[in-house]
């Protein structure tokens, strides 16, 4: 039976309404960032929801606040701002305070790359993942659909530390039909393949999906592997699977070569001593402001299926 | 009336303690470590801050969170008189291997956060103050800002909320030296009068000259037992550098070190 697709975001936000109201320590802030179901959490927990307004500095010091009184704290804004806005709120008061104090925080920014394609670069998000992963302290989970995001609730809820969650803020096919990914391995692999294997995370899953259907028909099968815990996935779980392919493709909605997944796989690929070619597959030609459909932006820099079926069939080539 | 005597005492014990620190450790800043000393004695010697310094961070204490980064060297001789760690430490700050640095970290027992960084403390006090309300705890929340901090907008953002949600467990003390690293206050953005500021943010603003002790106890009292609904806020109207010649109100004495001969010579007094 298909399921439904539903926003990462919904998903998350019922199971945190269903939570609350046998979990008193769960506090929910937002920065006056909403969603239907959120509505539910406003009107049934009105102690434990807050909106701080459009102020996201004061949105991570309240949470820290929270957190340290012993609140499981869920923060939740858009991703450009909820990561960028306070950036040195959360290095400062989550991610150095939480290395001595157990706390609890986890942020949700809906809006992950080009989700809101046409309000522009101020609120797309092409820099949150080399930001977040770059403390060392902090989870960054970024889910390729509503299933794989709903089941981060878990993992916010048992471990203690503070989160990033990535989510896409349009709704997305659903992925993962026969159930959830084991997250505690990192990554999950959808399509077994022979000699290249396209990692993505985020909307990009649905690319490479896309990519890997459309170069079957080439008679190419490439692998395709989900990642979505991007700070911490299993070293040796990765080890061997990357041992079966000649080629890694990293495919990621944020700028090429800064330090994102592209950047982590090649210190990955080199630390493990794998003789591995890489291509990294990311945002390119910086900042712009073009109207366009997702599709049609993704295909100007250098993200979308078209330009990465071309670019992973040269690749085949080099190896 | 000893009680009187033993405050004053101690802020002088505690300004000699401080000065023998930065002598020891001139990585430290001394001036802004000078003006808050009578507020921090008021609030751990004259019964305003219920803490438990063999267990610092119990849920019974009050929350006394330090914004000021730097400008609080003087809270270390005070947290190793009343027992919250080893009076041998201040022999080691900015040692390897101690706990005390030029700049307060949370891993000094009696320290609440992170602070280093600037205008970070009442934002995170102000969601502490929300977390208590909201338990039902009639424990309050103290936080001691400098006034060259509060340029920074965060700050406003806390203030803000902190009135929209009735926070009268929360204070905040200014301790408004008017000089922040590159001069006086005035002439970089003046904040003119601060407690007529947070009073038309809905806050409930006190005066007092920080420098008398007592003076600065019996508002923190009052402030304590006074719950209107409001934040509150004292502004301790202080000088930066005090008693120090040449770094008492000097506009650059953030940055500067006095020698070490005037240095011994004031505390051979």
């Amino acid at each position: 039976m298909m399921i439904k697709a539903i926003a990462m975001r919904d998903v998350l936000l019922n199971r945190i309404w269903e939570a609350m109201e046998e979990n008193e320590k769960i506090f929910f802030v937002t920065a006056d960032f909403g969603s239907p179901i959120l509505d539910k959490i406003r009107s049934d927990y009105p102690n434990r929801f807050i909106n701080v307004g459009i102020a996201e500095q004061n949105l991570i010091n309240i949470s820290a606040g929270l957190a340290l009184e012993g609140y499981t704290v869920f923060a939740y804004a858009i991703a450009p701002f909820i990561t960028m806005r306070c950036f040195e709120q959360i290095r400062v008061s989550l991610a150095l305070l939480s290395e001595v104090r157990s706390m609890n925080v986890n942020l949700i920014g809906v809006g992950a790359g080009y989700s809101y394609v046409v309000s522009g670069p101020t609120h797309q998000c092409y820099e949150d993942i080399t930001l977040m992963r770059a403390l060392p302290n902090f989870q960054v989970l970024s889910p390729a659909d509503h299933i794989s995001a709903g089941a981060l609730f878990d993992r916010c809820i048992e471990t203690i530390g503070p989160k990033y969650l990535r989510f896409d803020a349009q709704v997305l096919p659903v992925i993962y039909e026969a159930g959830a990914p084991n997250l505690n391995v990192g990554f999950h692999v959808h399509r077994q393949g022979s000699d290249i294997c396209l990692l993505a995370t985020g909307y990009m899953m649905q690319t490479a999906l896309k990519v890997a259907n459309s170069l079957s028909t080439s008679s190419i099968e490439v692998g395709v592997v989900d990642l979505f815990d991007i700070a911490k996935f299993d070293n040796k779980a990765m080890v061997s699977l990357l041992k079966n392919y000649k080629g890694l493709v990293t495919m990621e909605e944020g700028f090429r070569g800064r330090g994102g997944v592209d950047a982590m796989m090649f210190e990955f690929i080199a630390r493990q001593n794998l003789s591995l070619p890489l291509l990294n597959l990311g945002v390119q030609g910086g900042y712009r402001f073009e109207l366009g459909s997702r599709e049609e932006l993704h295909e100007q820099v250098g993200i979308g299926p078209n330009y990465i079926k071309d670019a992973v069939i040269n690749f085949i080539k080099t190896l | 009336m000893s009680n009187l005597i033993n405050l004053a005492d101690k802020a002088d014990w505690v300004w000699r303690e401080t000065l023998a620190i930065h002598r020891r450790a001139p990585e430290t800043r001394l001036a802004s470590s000078l003006s808050s000393i009578e507020i921090f004695i008021a609030l751990y010697y004259g019964g305003v801050l219920r803490f438990d310094a063999t267990n610092p961070l119990t849920s019974t204490r009050d929350r006394c969170i330090i914004s000021k980064g730097h400008g609080s060297i003087c809270m270390y001789p005070i947290l190793a008189d009343l027992g919250f760690f080893p009076a041998e430490e201040l022999l080691k700050v900015c040692h390897t291997g101690g706990i005390l640095g030029g700049i307060p970290d949370p891993i000094i027992p009696g320290y609440e956060t992170v602070n280093g960084s600037l205008g970070h403390g009442l934002g995170v006090g102000t969601g502490v103050a929300l977390g208590l309300n909201r338990k039902c705890s009639d424990r309050n929340v103290f936080v001691v800002s400098g006034d060259g901090e509060l340029h920074g907008g965060a700050n406003w953002e806390a203030i803000m909320f902190a009135s929209q949600h009735n926070l009268d467990n929360l204070h905040l003390i200014v301790d408004n030296n008017k000089i922040s690293m590159l001069g006086y206050t005035d002439d970089i953005i003046s904040h003119g009068s601060l407690a007529s500021r947070l009073g038309a943010f809905g806050w409930e603003c006190y005066e007092v000259d920080g420098h008398d002790v007592y003076a600065v106890r019996d508002k923190l009292i009052k402030m304590k037992n006074t719950n209107h609904g409001k934040p509150k806020a004292l502004i301790a109207n202080t000088l930066k550098g005090r008693g120090v010649p040449g770094l008492e109100n000097a506009p650059l004495s953030h940055i500067l070190n006095p020698k070490p001969e005037l240095l011994d010579s004031l505390l051979e007094k």
